[in-house]
């Protein structure tokens, strides 16, 4: 693996699956009473956050904690960094503390890469503009895996997924290949589907994207997935929807014409999800617009991973930290 | 008298010749008698003489981002570079959309004596595309303006953009356009293309300048008017310059060099020192361009010289400024491109580099043939020099973004003349001190 986790196309075939397979492993401790390994033990992990981003900071906060590491949250807002102190002086800063992995999340695509160039220690891409956010790719291959491998989910008629079948209950060991994912929503802003794009497909998934076409980047049919206009025509055939946030003033820049239009053609409500398969489920990265992408009954029904997916955001999140810091010797 | 032999120089590639330069101008040239008294002799053996070169497009950035260059130090690397004219374009602080600033900057060049700098005026007060600025009285100050432009941003305003190419008539005025649809391009990074879609990076469409250089065109041939494309990056403008030019209207237009030789993919490691506006666009456009400048559809090379400091380059990619030094490495990239590609000869070059653009910019006393009589404007080039490494940091520009940073390029300038006075022996810059006065003996600098 490489020393940072920047792009989720930094990672092999064999990468992922390390990853992947480690946090299975590691998911065991968050079942136990005292969720803490003493793995990271003296280790220092920063989280540079200079957008606000709760919930990912959390998820990166309780990772490392529960690998021993000391944990320094370091928030751009109200700092020397609002004051305009650049991001190279911060590194510098950082560096000076010592830190082993520094986690980043910035409004622009590219300041992680940066980062990386100023820093010794490991960086860890927290959300980087409108690029990439490898760490929500991850955990949700590991959410796609481990709950069709769960259902023993085997469309009838297909051979795939082979290795999901022979798995185990936990889906250790197996990639996706064949499984048919469909990502719908705003791709052109979001960074989550660009790293799923490239992570499933290095998984072997077979992803579609369906957007209207003004939320899809230029040239995106030189990307490892399919692109369709029409959501209906999608969901018989996907085994995994994954409904991406939209933000509202999108609309203003007349990235479509209203509300009330986008829900209609790219919304999953209660009956369009009755067009999946029985075994297909739904992911929703959060935070969640109920009601514009996504109806509540649909995030709430039995189908939805939403909940999984912050649970495995943790478990993910320690083992490319174990994986990133060396943790098997730490361990030893 | 003084004076100088310059001994067997290939006159824009021709055979190898003498010059002889005497009291500032050419005295003769050819194989002719040996040195006059008192002349020093200078062996050019296997060097190429150009008239000396002259830049459509220049950020000097004095007065107000002395930080990033003075016009002292970015005339000093244009002489390095082989040029001894400069157009400074407006964007500085102030602005020069008034007689005064004109006329500081052009008092500026003078003193620093490193080559004539001609301001360039804003079109339009303050850069803000709304009102127009005082044309003719720049045109009729000492500065003696002539190419107005707002360069930096877009004369976007379709009537505005008609007044001013109509206006500047009255005094042979050319309207030189930076293309760029503001509302296309808003918050754009990098080109539109498979990299800004894969690095997350906003699409700068090339439809952006396109539209406009096929509007100004219009405007240009509807009012008769003289219309000059800054910094062309696309294809598809060229094409649409060739289908104007053969309308025979006044339409001219520039490439840089960074253009002609870089594409969007650089841009993978997000590293601002490829951030330039327009941007930086791919392979196809690159072939585009370099037809364009080789059949005369695009009239010169421009280098569109931006110089910053080194915090504005030290960021995060859509912090950072936009802009690359290029006056020191504008001829070498030529030659990489054009000359050892095949695509254009010395006299093409120095046709692109030096006739056409004095003849866009209005100066006379440049961009002339090395012919007995001509004004002394000459630059000396190694084209044969082993290729070197490009180094920043022995750059005499004031900043270090240069996209050719660790690339090696070809070719040498040896040697620069102004009306008769070296401004650089030996790759290396004079005294600009030791030049005061006497590069300016044959003052009309226009
Ligand atoms: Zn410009």
């Amino acid at each position: 693996m490489k020393r940072h986790l920047i792009s989720a196309a930094d990672l092999t075939r064999d990468d992922a699956l390390l990853i992947l397979d480690t946090a299975a492993e590691l998911a065991g401790v968050a079942a136990r009473p005292i969720k803490k390994l003493p793995t990271l033990r003296g280790r220092t992990v920063v989280n540079l956050f200079f957008e606000d981003s709760t919930r990912t900071r959390i998820s990166f906060e309780a990772a490392a904690k529960r690998l021993s590491a000391d944990v320094i949250n370091f928030s751009a807002k109200g700092s020397s960094v609002a004051k305009g102190e650049s991001l190279k002086d911060t590194a510098l800063t950082l560096e000076a503390m010592g830190a082993d992995a520094v986690v980043i999340r910035h409004s622009a695509s590219g300041a992680a890469h940066r980062l990386a160039e100023w820093v010794r220690g490991s960086v860890v891409n927290a959300g980087d503009g409108t690029h990439e956010h490898p760490t929500q790719a991850l955990l949700d291959a590991f959410t796609i895996r481990q709950r069709l491998a769960r259902q023993g989910a085997v469309p009838d008629g297909r051979d795939v997924p082979h290795d999901l079948r022979d798995a185990g209950p936990d889906g250790r060991g197996a990639a996706l290949d064949g499984v048919r994912v469909t990502i719908v929503g705003d791709v052109l802003h979001g960074r989550v589907a660009r790293s799923n794009v490239l992570l499933l497909s290095t998984l072997g998934a077979e992803v579609t994207l369906v957007a209207p076409p003004t939320l899809l980047p230029f040239a995106v049919g030189s990307w490892p997935c399919s692109v369709g206009y029409d959501l209906d025509a999608e969901l018989p055939k996907s085994d995994v929807v994954m409904m991406l946030r939209v933000q509202q003033e999108r609309m203003t820049a007349a990235y479509f014409p209203t509300i009330r239009e986008y829900r209609r053609r790219y919304g999953l409500d209660a009956g369009r999800m009755a067009l999946l398969p029985g075994h297909a489920i739904v992911m929703h990265p959060g935070p969640m617009n109920r009601g514009m992408e996504i109806a509540a009954d649909v995030a709430d029904s039995p189908r939805s991973t939403v909940v999984d997916q912050v649970a495995n955001g943790v478990t993910v999140r320690m083992a490319v930290l174990y994986l990133l810091l060396g943790g098997a010797e730490a361990a030893s | 008298m003084s004076g100088w032999l310059i001994r067997g120089a290939r006159i824009a590639g021709g055979p190898p010749a003498d010059i002889h330069i005497a009291g500032g101008a050419i005295a003769q040239t050819g194989a002719g008698p040996g040195a006059a008294a008192g002349a020093q002799v200078l062996d050019a053996d296997g060097l190429v003489a150009l008239p000396g070169l002259v830049d459509l497009h220049t950020h000097l950035r004095e007065p107000g981002r002395e930080d990033a260059e003075t016009v002292e130090t970015g005339t000093r690397a244009a002489a390095l570079g082989g040029f001894t004219a400069v157009h400074a374009m407006a964007n500085t602080e102030p602005v020069a959309d008034t007689a005064g600033v004109v006329e500081q900057v052009w008092r500026l060049g003078n003193q620093a004596g490193y080559c004539d700098v001609r301001p360039v005026g804003a079109v339009t007060v303050g850069l803000g595309g709304t009102q127009l600025a005082e044309l003719g009285a720049m045109a009729d100050s000492a500065a003696g303006v002539r190419v107005f432009s707002d360069d930096g941003k877009c004369v976007a305003d379709s009537l505005l953009m008609r007044r001013a190419l109509e206006y500047v008539k009255a005094f042979d005025g050319v309207i030189a356009q930076h293309a760029q649809d503001p509302r296309l391009t808003e918050g754009a990074q990098l080109n539109e293309g498979e990299v800004s879609g894969r690095l997350g990076l906003a699409g700068w469409p090339a439809a952006a300048e396109e539209a406009v250089i096929a509007r100004d065109c219009l405007l240009a041939a509807h009012v008769g008017s003289a219309l000059h494309v800054c910094h062309v990056s696309t294809a598809g403008s060229v094409e649409i310059i060739r289908w104007a030019k053969s309308k025979g209207w006044r339409v001219t237009a520039e490439v840089t060099p960074h253009h002609l030789l870089l594409t969007d993919e650089l841009a993978e490691g997000y590293d601002p020192v490829y951030k330039v506006n327009p941007p930086l666009r791919t392979q196809a456009d690159v072939a585009g361009l370099r037809a364009g400048l080789a059949d005369g559809t695009i009239d010169c090379v421009a280098t569109d010289h931006a110089p910053h400091p080194v915090e504005a380059k030290e960021t995060e990619w859509a912090a950072a400024a936009h802009g690359m030094t290029g006056l020191e490495t504008a001829l070498r990239v030529v030659q990489a491109a054009m000359v050892d590609t095949g695509l254009l000869d010395w006299a093409g070059v120095a046709d692109r580099m030096s006739v056409r653009p004095a003849r866009i910019g209005r100066l006379t006393g440049h961009g002339n043939p090395l012919v007995a009589g001509a004004p002394a404007n000459l630059t000396l080039y190694d084209p044969g020099a082993p290729p070197e490494i490009v180094d920043p940091a022995a750059h005499a520009s004031k900043s270090r973004n240069t996209p050719f940073a660790g690339m090696p390029l070809p070719g040498r300038v040896v040697a620069t003349f102004l009306r008769g006075v070296p401004t650089v022996l030996d790759g290396k810059a004079l005294d600009g001190k030791a030049l005061d006065g006497k590069a300016l003996d044959g003052k009309a600098a226009r």
